[in-house]
């Protein structure tokens, strides 16, 4: 019988900073895989941390890991050429299929951005497989703008907006990612799709924009960022209702997204 | 067909069974209650069928023999990682109720996701015996539940006076008994069916029961000690644990631990968030599972009325309470 809690090794590749407490960690890994869905990344007798894909290549898995705790403080000791333990991918991840020819919308906020990363990465260069790509992203100030180099890529693959909540400096947007929904416009409002990832209530304001333009419930895609210890629908920390992040999340689309109350 | 046992006879069959098995059942643990002078009833592997306690429910549930409270899933060692060895067949006895909560444990374990193999490794050769229930203890409502009856059992066990029925289905238990001397005798399995106080199992909660200001007295009562889950038959949630050994910094285990969804830290994420900071939010968490969202999601109830939540609570919160105001607002109650 398999014992799916046992994890593989992993070479760290590569580590990219991007703010003080926030790397990405450029991980080896060969297999299927899709944005939005997990690892269960640990380090023998400091514990275990579930992290989204934020990136995907041929033979390695971006995960972007913010430093806040056991685990992850330990990890950021750790250099290229050395191994974390991992096992995953858990979860059912963004299908870039649902948003094939849509005009789509991707507002994230913060660490949201992660999960999402390697859908704008996709489209940004498949624009042919989008009617339209615009991405809102926003971050608390100048110094949390994760991605950096990415969104320098991005500004000429896709309608870009970078805000920050404030700042005094005039290179930056600023204002919440809500204040960037009501001048979106649509040439065929059926084709639109959005995804919304970040804290829960920068999705529920977003939401609520997005509806205002005639945006339906079944347009829009959710990803809930919950605690999992197991990913494997066992520990019960994840569950909202009657579903688990875990095994049927973290992407929902809105018909059941709404339904979800923790 | 049974045996009737006496206690050298049933001491020999005890013997003979603790040779392939790990024999547990609910047992007194004398001055280990929470005031002073008093006991608890838990499971434990008891040296004689004398020492099961009948008399009583179990202050604990039988959960603790399959899923125990800490369970080492991982040892390291430097950069060796190694599995626990297979841990020895169970027998258990067990109440009709807890059978129930069995198949609510094996729905979790075995079928919400891939197989957990450590669950699988010790359900897979563990026997069931049920005990016979004569009459209901306090705060029992299985008949309002269902879960009176049960089935899947491997041999019946009942206790009356001091003579110990036991009837074994599963062959190879049977085959114990060879040679020992106890009367054949044959008895029904004995079920409660009446003289429960009836509970109202609401069937039709509104979709926003949630919301319903009912909650909110809970948020000030609840001190959110989580024993409520902790004795429940049906819980099953942990939380992943590594530690290394304070002597040897090279050495370590990955131990997977109950979790209670009443306790702070249950929810929080990085970045310090945290849901449910309320403790009337954790209730209601706590209460639906058990009553709604559980069924929506496999079709049947979690809850299996054993009432042990009711009386181990230290704020006298009634989870039955709890369902009385559930059943009036809006879910149409059965019967």
């Amino acid at each position: 019988m398999s014992n799916p809690y046992i994890p593989f090794a992993s070479e760290i590749k590569a580590i990219i900073p991007h703010t003080a407490i926030e790397y990405t960690f450029r991980m080896g890994y060969v297999g299927e895989v899709h944005p939005g869905q997990f690892f269960e990344v640990s380090i023998p007798k400091y514990g275990e941390a579930p992290i989204s894909v934020s990136g995907i290549g041929p033979d390695y898995v971006d995960l972007t890991i913010r430093r806040v705790g056991r685990v992850t403080n330990e990890i950021f000791t750790y250099q290229p050429g050395r191994t974390l333990l991992m096992r995953g991918p858990y979860g059912n991840g963004f299908r870039t299929a649902d948003y094939a020819g849509r005009e789509l919308v991707i507002v994230a906020g913060g660490t949201g951005v992660s999960p999402v990363k390697a859908v704008i990465d996709y489209f940004g260069t498949h624009p042919q497989e989008v009617a339209s790509l615009t991405v809102i992203a926003g971050f608390k100030s100048p110094a949390d703008i994760l991605f950096k180099e990415d969104i320098a890529r991005w500004e000429s693959q896709m309608n870009l907006i970078v805000t920050v909540d404030q700042s005094e400096d005039p290179a930056y947007r600023t204002g919440l990612v809500t204040k960037y929904i009501p001048d979106l416009t649509f040439s065929q409002l059926s084709k639109a799709a959005a995804i919304v990832v970040g804290p829960p209530v920068m999705m529920k304001f977003a939401v609520a924009e997005l509806k205002k333009l005639g945006i339906t419930d079944e347009q829009i895609w959710i990803s809930q960022e919950r605690k999992m210890c197991c990913g494997l629908g066992k520990c019960g920390h994840c569950r909202m209702g009657d579903a688990y992040i875990c095994l049927d999340g973290p992407v929902f689309n809105y018909t059941e997204g709404k339904k979800l109350l923790d | 067909m049974g045996n009737l046992w006496n206690t050298a006879a049933a001491a020999r069959l005890l013997a003979r069974l603790k040779e392939t098995y790990d024999v547990y059942a609910p047992i007194r643990f004398p001055g280990s209650g929470c005031y002073s002078d008093t006991d608890t009833v838990r499971y434990g592997q008891p040296d004689s069928f004398e020492e099961i306690v009948w008399d009583k429910k179990s202050d604990y549930s039988f959960k603790e023999t399959l899923l125990p409270i800490s369970d080492t899933i991982l040892y390291f060692t430097e950069s060796d990682t190694r599995l626990p060895e297979p841990k020895k067949p169970r027998l258990i006895f067990l109440r009709a109720c807890e059978l129930n909560a069995l198949k609510r444990l094996d729905e979790m374990y075995l079928h919400n996701g891939p197989a957990d193999s450590y669950y699988q490794q010790v359900r897979s050769k563990a026997k069931f015996i049920l005990m016979g229930c004569d009459r209901s203890f306090p705060s029992c409502f299985c008949v309002s539940m269902g879960t009176n009856k049960a089935q899947g059992y491997d041999g019946y066990a009942h206790l009356s006076g001091q003579e110990l029925y036991l009837e074994f289905t599963d062959a190879s238990l049977l085959s114990y008994t060879e040679g020992l001397e106890a009367p054949a005798a044959s008895q029904e399995v004995a079920y409660v069916t009446d003289g429960q106080e009836p509970v109202p199992i609401p069937e039709h909660l509104p979709e926003d029961i949630a919301l319903n200001p009912l909650w909110k007295e809970y948020s000030g009562r609840c001190i959110g000690c989580g024993r409520c889950n902790f004795v429940c038959p049906t819980c099953t949630c942990f939380t992943m644990q590594d530690i290394f050994y304070r002597d040897n910094d090279q050495a370590g285990e990955r131990r997977r631990v109950w979790a209670s969804c009443q306790v702070d830290g249950y929810s929080d994420i990085a970045g310090g968030i945290s849901f449910r900071k309320d403790q009337g939010e954790r209730m209601r968490f706590k209460v639906l599972h058990k009553v709604y969202h559980y069924k929506n999601r496999f079709g049947y109830h979690m809850c299996v009325g054993c009432g042990r939540c009711e009386e181990v609570c230290p704020e006298y919160i009634s989870y039955i309470g709890c369902l009385h105001k559930l059943a009036e607002t809006g879910g149409e109650a059965y019967e």
